[in-house]
């Protein structure tokens, strides 16, 4: 519990880091609890209403179905959140094991995932996503496939360099020399060495995930609608940009807090836990 | 540095030829027929007879690549079946206007982030250096297609100081440059803080190095001192960043040539995934993987020319 | 003697740590005369190189000046503005480094890096070129005019201090500081680049302050050694007084622990028995007395004076046998 409490006393001294752990629980919070803080049915209809202006009853207006901005928005929380978490995690697991095997492996296998890795991380996001919609359609899952697939290799290239350069230290050496499987050096001494930086890597993606996942949506070939995504919010608003501001504005206001939520956190969880690690750009 | 061109450039080649492969088994992927796939819901059964004859569908997979690989490297990227053009003349025509908004960009991001950069590293620690690096963090995590909707929002419809739509008239360079400015800004804005921040964190290290004190205790003055001599070796990896950089900006060009509705290379996959126009995706995707590749390639190989140390060993 | 050119007088110096104050520099007094070698001897960490760092004003930032002046050729160095600071810099005043493989900047020519320490002289880049040329010769550069346009890393270390020692002496300095210069070489090169600043001291007529932790360097290239321990300076005077009349136990340790003096084969080296007091609590009385053969209880209570045994030669020690 200790460190637990210090790392809140260093968090708290550093302004930063405090101001993007509340924007992220900001953030976290309404995915929870979405369904008790909307104000409205995210997906009801009032045609009637439509692109009304911010009013005591919508307090963010309404779209061009006369849906409630601000309960599409908080409803949009839950995916951004949602594709965070999956994608994020996903990557982490294939950049973990693949990384492993290149920095452990045979000399052939490194050469071949470094390959692999830089071949992938050599892809324009956007437009592979692109290339991939147009044969598959559009769905999640493309979302959720593209973020994957260009974000492990970063994973994997840190992974293969942390369990090279341990790989040769001479504890290590130590345990082979007695005997010591693969699996016993890999899970033992490795991997507890390489998931703090890991984490930390982690935390920084999330916004970056985020913001492709909206991207997409936006360019209208991520989530399906009706789903409410921030991306698909804002592509709901800017056919209507010059007479329903509104829109932009509240549909681009949960992406910064965000993605300046959990940047700022990010950082300053780097500045505490290992002000060495440079992020691979 | 023979040696390492050619293995440098034996690296590109290969991570095109893997995008080449990546892209064309796609459609072979997904179960139903190819040539459907291809061309989308709007082709006739006579296209699709065509394009199986062209693409020689029935041949074993494995010749189709190799055949399709060999047509790429002759700079044929095929017919766009709808206007009956090649892909390749189309996508060349976009390319400029993208990198005219990629170059104006990474043009004035570094205009600005790299002085920048060299004064948060003078003045480090100050109120000063602090408010420029809250600055840049605030402005790479923001996404940069929040950016664009905002500044269009802001300076196009509500302030009426820039135009909102199109890329100006061909030939009238002033009306070009007024278009250019808001998605230049938009794409360009992360990037300040990226080179900022990179700047800042290699001068410092530079700065503290032997070779600077002894300049110091030669007496040369400051401003020698930050922007020659330390400034060479401080903005090596800056350079780096910039060949990923291009290849990523290409990709936010996208949202911006969507959302100021340019013409360009995104807008051009844009419409051609809207249309399901696949020979035009892939063409115009694989064009700006090359483009990818390519600044990546050069951006090292400068690199090592730069440093002459990196120069030699290589 | 006439004015020194360099004379540091009543100099403390203090860095500011988490841990509290460190009292790197105590009441130092030291003169370096007009063309004379001033060798400054101690252990590392003794505080020589703050002493060098305080002289040419590059301090960590975490540096404070407690108390005393430094007078360079009658001018006091704390009271100059950054500019008059720099314009002393590089023209009066010179530096050699300890680590030539780091003190040239890796990226521009041996040759840029030579005119550009001559911006301020109004000739052409050619004559400073050629200025430059000419020096690398002197220092013994073989095909110096061809070897301009090469890099740092072209050169070795020896090479490289060769390089820098032409640096520094092209200026034409009135002060040399040479911040152990040889350190980082290996023997036969010590010997050379010493042969070479002591016949290129006797042309240029600069004063030089060199500090080593090295003895018989010292012994060879100096006329006045200075002795430091843990920030003071114990003892000073020409080399022969020193080495053939060391008044400090300090110095006499530190005479008989060189393993170039050592006539006997024996197992172990000699060291000096203790350890360097912590520079945040200083000890009561001498620095040296938990250290010290000779320590009397005095020593434990009161600073030592500083006794002057011949001219120009002071020990700061209770216990002298007069």
């Amino acid at each position: 519990m200790n460190w637990i409490k210090q790392f809140f006393f260093r968090l708290y001294h550093e302004p930063m880091g405090f101001f993007g752990m509340i924007l992220v629980a900001l953030v976290i919070l309404s995915a929870l609890f979405a369904p008790f803080l909307t104000t409205h049915d995210h997906n009801a209809l009032d045609i009637a209403n439509r692109l009304a202006g911010p009013s005591a009853e919508h307090w963010m207006g309404t779209d061009q179905l006369g849906r409630d901005v601000f309960s599409r928005v908080v409803m949009g929380s839950r995916i951004a959140v949602w594709v965070a978490l999956v994608t994020v995690s996903m990557s982490l697991g294939i950049g973990l094991v693949l990384g492993m095997m290149a920095g452990y492996g045979p000399k052939w296998l490194d050469a071949a995932l470094l390959l692999l890795f830089d071949t992938l991380r050599s892809f324009p996001t956007i437009m592979f996503a692109l290339a991939l919609v147009t044969v598959f359609g559009p769905s999640l899952q493309t979302v959720v496939i593209v973020i994957v697939a260009t974000t492990f290799p970063v994973y994997g290239r840190m992974v293969r360099t942390q369990t090279q350069a341990l790989g040769n230290q001479e504890f290590i050496v130590a345990e082979e020399a007695m005997g010591a499987g693969m699996v016993r050096i890999l899970g033992i001494h490795i991997l507890p060495n390489i998931v703090g930086p890991l984490f930390i890597v982690a935390s920084m993606d999330i916004p970056v995930v985020v913001t492709i996942e909206a991207g997409l949506s936006f360019l209208g070939v991520g989530v399906r609608p009706p789903t409410p995504s921030w991306g698909s919010i804002l592509n709901d608003g800017y056919a209507y940009i010059r007479n329903t501001p509104w829109i932009i504005i509240f549909g681009g206001l949960p992406l910064i807090v965000t993605t300046l939520g959990f940047t700022f956190l990010g950082e300053s969880l780097r500045d505490i836990f290992d002000p060495k690690l440079r992020r691979d750009l | 540095m023979l040696f390492y061109l050619l293995k440098r450039v034996g690296l590109a080649v290969v991570i095109v030829v893997v995008a080449v492969v990546l892209l064309y088994s796609m459609i072979h992927v997904v179960p139903g027929d190819p040539a459907s796939v291809i061309l989308g819901p709007r082709a006739t059964p006579e296209m699709k007879q065509e394009l199986h004859e062209l693409m020689g569908l029935d041949r074993p997979f494995v010749v189709q690549v190799v055949s399709f690989l060999g047509k790429v490297a002759r700079g044929d990227l095929g017919m766009d079946f709808f206007s009956q053009r090649p892909v390749a003349q189309i996508v060349f025509k976009q390319l400029d206007e993208t990198l005219v908004l990629v170059l104006a960009s990474i043009g004035w991001a570094m205009l600005l982030g790299i002085p920048l950069g060299c004064y948060s590293a003078v003045f480090r620690n100050t109120f000063s250096d602090k408010l420029v690096g809250f600055f840049s963090i605030g402005v790479i995590a923001v996404p940069s297609f929040v950016v664009a909707l905002y500044s269009l929002l802001l300076f196009a419809v509500t302030l009426k100081w820039l135009p909102a739509i199109g890329a100006g008239e061909s030939g009238q360079y002033m009306d070009q440059l007024r278009h250019l400015i808001l998605p230049a800004f938009a794409i360009g804005l992360g990037w300040v803080g990226y080179i900022a921040r990179l700047v800042r964190a290699s001068m410092l290290e530079v700065l503290n190095e032997n070779h600077i004190r002894r300049a110091r205790a030669f007496g040369l003055p400051e401003h020698m001192i930050v922007f020659q001599y330390a400034l060479k070796l401080a903005i090596l990896p800056t350079i780096t960043l910039l060949g990923t950089g291009i290849g990523r900006l290409i990709s936010s060009a996208v949202f911006a040539e969507i959302v100021f509705a340019r013409p360009g290379i995104g807008k051009l996959i844009f419409d051609s995934v809207v249309s399901r126009n696949y020979p035009l995706v892939m063409g115009a995707v694989l064009v700006s993987t090359v483009l990818f590749v390519l600044s990546t390639t050069v951006s090292d190989s400068v690199n090592a020319m730069l440093d002459p140390r990196v120069r030699e060993r290589l | 003697m006439a004015e020194p050119v360099l004379d540091i007088r009543n100099l403390s110096v203090n860095y500011l740590t988490p841990r509290g104050t460190v009292k790197a520099l105590r009441r130092i007094n030291l003169q370096v005369p007009s063309a004379k070698v001033v060798g400054l001897v101690g252990e590392s960490g003794c505080g020589k190189s703050t002493l060098i760092s305080t002289v040419i004003r590059l301090m960590a930032e975490n540096a404070r000046v407690a108390a005393g002046e430094i007078r360079f050729t009658g001018k006091d160095m704390q009271q100059l503005s950054p500019r008059d600071l720099r314009a002393i810099r590089g023209r009066d005043m010179s530096m050699v480094f300890q680590d030539p493989m780091t003190a040239l900047n890796p990226v521009f020519t041996v040759g840029r890096q030579m005119a550009d320490i001559q911006y301020r002289d109004a000739v052409s880049r050619k004559e400073k070129l050629k200025r430059a040329s000419d020096m690398l010769s002197l220092v013994g550069i073989p095909d110096a005019v061809s070897r301009l346009d090469n890099y740092p890393h072209h050169f070795s270390g020896g090479m490289r201090q060769r390089i820098t020692i032409a640096m520094a002496l092209l200026v034409q300095p009135k002060l040399l500081i040479a911040d152990e210069p040889t350190t980082a070489l290996d023997a036969t090169l010590e010997v050379q680049i010493i042969r070479l600043l002591k016949a290129l001291q006797a042309d240029f007529q600069c004063a030089i302050l060199f500090i080593s932790h090295h003895l018989n360097v010292i012994a060879e290239l100096c006329d006045f050694v200075g002795v430091m321990y843990a920030g003071e300076l114990v003892e000073k005077g020409s080399v022969r007084d020193i080495f053939h009349r060391p008044g400090h136990p300090y110095t006499r340790a530190l005479l008989e622990c060189d393993p170039s003096v050592i006539a006997e084969p024996t197992r172990f080296l000699p060291t000096i028995p203790g350890e360097i007091p912590s520079l945040i609590d200083l000890p009561e009385g001498c620095i040296f007395h938990d250290r010290c053969p000779r320590a009397a209880q005095v020593c434990k209570k009161t600073p030592p004076p500083e006794v002057s045994l011949a001219e120009h030669h002071t020990v700061a020690c209770h216990c002298l046998e007069v």
